[in-house]
């Protein structure tokens, strides 16, 4: 079971969301894909126990056999490439690592060297959590690459907490889609609202279920509560503004760990989900079968 | 013109609330918002008017169901997982265009797809505001930042002064884009552990750029200790601290009034005032 | 000698174009005839590496010299690594024949 925790604006909580829930999951896994600013190791602080590179591939060439024919500069669409007549010159930080250049050199004279992009990072924390990040390199220009590796330690045996970059770009998708469920974190303000709806359409686009967070909640804020009414969005949770529990926080200690009550509803929340996933997988197998009928 | 770019490396730090108390305080200003995957920043400008504008980030590749003779090379060549079944998933291809140079039946499109709006507005002192939006699941913000950006600097008129430009959050490549042309860099930070986490890389990534950058602290009191590790690090790297704002209920207020913090305190309009002399006397600094 | 200039329009009475990986077309100019080729910058439009797309087509004409108002980092290193020399600090209010005349003039002393 996989449940992402996204938020359409940086700094809502996100990753505290994340890092909670795997704390009252007993023998969970965490995964962090916000690969250009990985926080959940400051939580959780696991134990590092392993640090493997994630290469890219850059295209290499052979001047024993180039010609300088210029095919390669043809077919990158991304401009990596640029013929100087006695040199082809590589800007790996536009290079995509498609391998349009390595298949259509007609001189077979690009090799592809791997390079590194990331760092991935296996760990566990002291109550038992597993712990995945990823650590994109400073300048890298895709972060698409790392977070498939980071995702592939996704244990379909347990129950797996997904800390998804910010934002709705290509990497915040490529990090939820495929979840089967994902929490959207957001707070009482006019930036959280607009940015969750941001977050709302991508995660209906992608078919993955979703519920809404509230953090630093505030009850005075109308138009949020208006909108999540109108348009029937369940809030699974809400968490009051708390001068504490920003300190607490500020220090990197969670707040399931500091108050009982928080714990409680997070437990409450994990088990909601879990249920919600349920029902969304006997609706998909009765659908399946009326349309095998 | 000199040219300031608010960034902050993780989300949610304040960037925002400076940028705006700036595009308030200033005159003879443009101000851009380069957070085109949640742009906020009009919220609280409140932009009198916009012409729109549509954005091409890029080209996408499709399959001719008609033409497809399901050879499946196409399928063996792309990189991005975008390729099932002799259909191409618009939200995995990268449009690398692979698979349209390979296939022998000429049965690919290649073509340019719209993946975002940007607006040029007219603000309440009739001062020029650009933003975008990138529709849902988009990649290639750097792109648009850049594209953004272009048409807010081509043709200015002589009499700007300044241009105010709201990053995005992280350190990828919308970051750089945004950084082209900057004469200094604002880091709103917090203290907290992932804040000095994020401050640490982006100083890793601004360093690359050699651009002249001051830090300001924001909700300074919460954590003092944090604080003073910053300030610490700040002196050790040798940027200046702007200037320390604290953490005031004034600030959400505000932004729920959809108001900028100047407007809405005037306590915190002082501090503003002062961070931004702050970077005019180490922007001139840099200069010699 | 071929001397290549950033320039706003087809004829050596256009105007200096000051960005060299976005002006709108090259001026490929042979000193000793006067006779020139324009050719529109493609890059203009790209998004991706526009300036070193431009150094590229410039050293694919046989340019030896460039003239321009500024050149961006990765367009020059790559101007550089062909033995281009680099002449900035032309303005928008130059037409293209005077910007050469000067460069001219000043290596002749
Ligand atoms: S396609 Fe091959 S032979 Fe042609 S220029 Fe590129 S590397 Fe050289
Ligand atoms: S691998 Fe693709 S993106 Fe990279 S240089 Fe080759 S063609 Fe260009
Ligand atoms: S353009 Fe590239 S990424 Fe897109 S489907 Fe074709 S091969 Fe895959
Ligand atoms: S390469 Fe062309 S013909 Fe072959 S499966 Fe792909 S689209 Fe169809």
């Amino acid at each position: 079971m996989t449940i992402s925790v996204a938020s359409g604006k940086g700094g809502t909580g996100k990753t505290t969301v994340a890092a909670s829930l795997a704390s009252v999951i007993p023998q969970s896994v965490y995964i962090d894909c916000d690969v250009e600013e990985p926080n959940g190791h400051l939580m959780l602080q696991p134990k590092f126990t392993l640090e493997e590179s994630v290469n890219k591939l850059l295209p290499e060439i052979d001047y024993n056999k180039c010609d300088f024919c210029g095919k390669c500069i043809e077919v990158c669409e991304f401009n990596a490439l640029i013929n100087l007549k006695f040199e082809i010159l590589l800007f790996a930080e536009m290079c995509h690592s498609c391998g349009a250049c390595e298949y259509f050199c007609p001189q077979n004279a690009i090799t592809e060297i791997p390079k590194e992009l990331g760092k991935l990072r296996s760990g566990i924390t002291e109550n038992g959590i597993k712990f995945y990040d990823g650590l994109l390199n400073i300048g890298e220009a895709t972060a698409v690459p790392l977070i498939r590796k980071v995702k592939a330690k996704i244990d379909n045996e347990k129950i797996n907490i997904i800390d998804s970059p910010p934002g709705t770009s290509c990497s915040m998708v490529e990090t939820v889609k495929n979840s089967d469920f994902c929490l959207l974190v957001t707070e009482s303000t006019p930036f959280g609202l607009n940015d969750l709806k941001l977050a709302i359409d991508v995660v209906k686009n992608i078919n993955v279920p979703f519920g809404v967070v509230i953090n630093k909640y505030d009850e005075t804020f109308e138009e949020m509560e208006n909108y999540l009414t109108e348009n029937q969005i369940e809030v699974m949770l809400r968490i009051p503004f708390d001068r504490k529990i920003a300190e607490a926080y500020s220090n990197g200690i969670l707040p399931v760990n500091n108050s009982d009550k928080i714990r409680r509803e997070f437990i409450g929340l994990i088990a909601t989900i879990k249920k919600k996933i349920k029902s969304n997988v006997t609706q998909m197998t009765q659908k399946k079968q009326i349309f095998a009928d | 013109m000199k040219q300031i770019v608010i960034l902050s490396g993780k989300g949610g730090t304040g960037k925002t609330t400076v940028s705006s108390a700036f595009a308030k305080l200033l005159q003879d200003k443009i101000t851009i918002d380069c957070d085109v995957d949640a742009a906020n920043l009009y919220l609280l400008l409140k932009p009198q008017s916009r012409n729109q504008f549509e954005y091409f980030g890029g080209k996408k590749a499709s399959i001719n169901p008609e033409l497809c003779t399901q050879c499946g090379l196409c399928e063996s060549v792309c990189r991005f997982d975008a390729l099932h079944n002799y259909v191409i998933d618009p939200l995995s291809c990268e449009g690398c265009g692979f698979c349209y140079r390979v296939c022998p039946d000429d049965a690919i499109e290649f073509t340019e797809t719209k993946s975002g709006n940007y607006f040029e507005c007219n603000l309440i002192d009739d001062s020029k505001f650009y933003y975008a939006k990138l529709l849902p699941g988009e990649g290639n913000s750097g792109k648009l930042v850049s594209e953004i950006k272009k048409s807010a600097l081509t043709n200015v008129g002589e009499n700007i002064k300044w241009v105010i430009v709201d990053g995005p959050p992280g350190i990828g490549c919308p970051v750089n884009a945004s950084l082209s042309g900057a004469d200094f860099v604002v880091i709103v930070t917090e203290p907290t552990q992932s804040g000095i986490h994020d401050l640490k890389r982006l100083i890793e990534l601004l360093k690359t750029f050699s651009i002249k950058c001051g830090i300001v602290i924001n909700k300074y009191d919460l954590n003092e200790k944090q604080t003073l590790q910053i300030t610490a690090y700040a002196g050790k790297e040798n940027i200046p601290v702007l200037g320390y704002l604290p953490f005031d209920k004034d600030y959400i207020e505000a932004i729920k009034a959809n108001k900028t913090i100047v407007e809405y305190s005037s306590k915190a309009a002082k501090d503003i005032e002062n961070i931004w002399s702050k970077v005019e006397f180490f922007m001139d600094i840099s200069k010699n | 000698m071929k001397i290549a200039v950033t320039s706003t329009g087809g004829s050596l009475d256009a105007l200096v174009s000051e960005k060299f990986g976005r002006c709108q077309y090259f001026l490929i100019v042979d000193s000793d005839t006067m006779k020139f080729e324009a050719v529109s910058n493609l890059g203009e439009q790209m998004q991706n590496n526009a300036g070193p797309k431009a150094a590229e087509l410039i050293i694919n004409k046989g340019a030896e010299v460039l003239l321009s108002g500024h050149v961006g980092d990765k367009a020059e290193n790559t101007l550089r690594k062909a033995g281009i020399k680099i002449v900035n600090g032309f303005t928008g209010n130059e037409k293209v024949k005077d910007a050469l005349n000067n460069y001219l003039k000043t290596k002749e002393n």
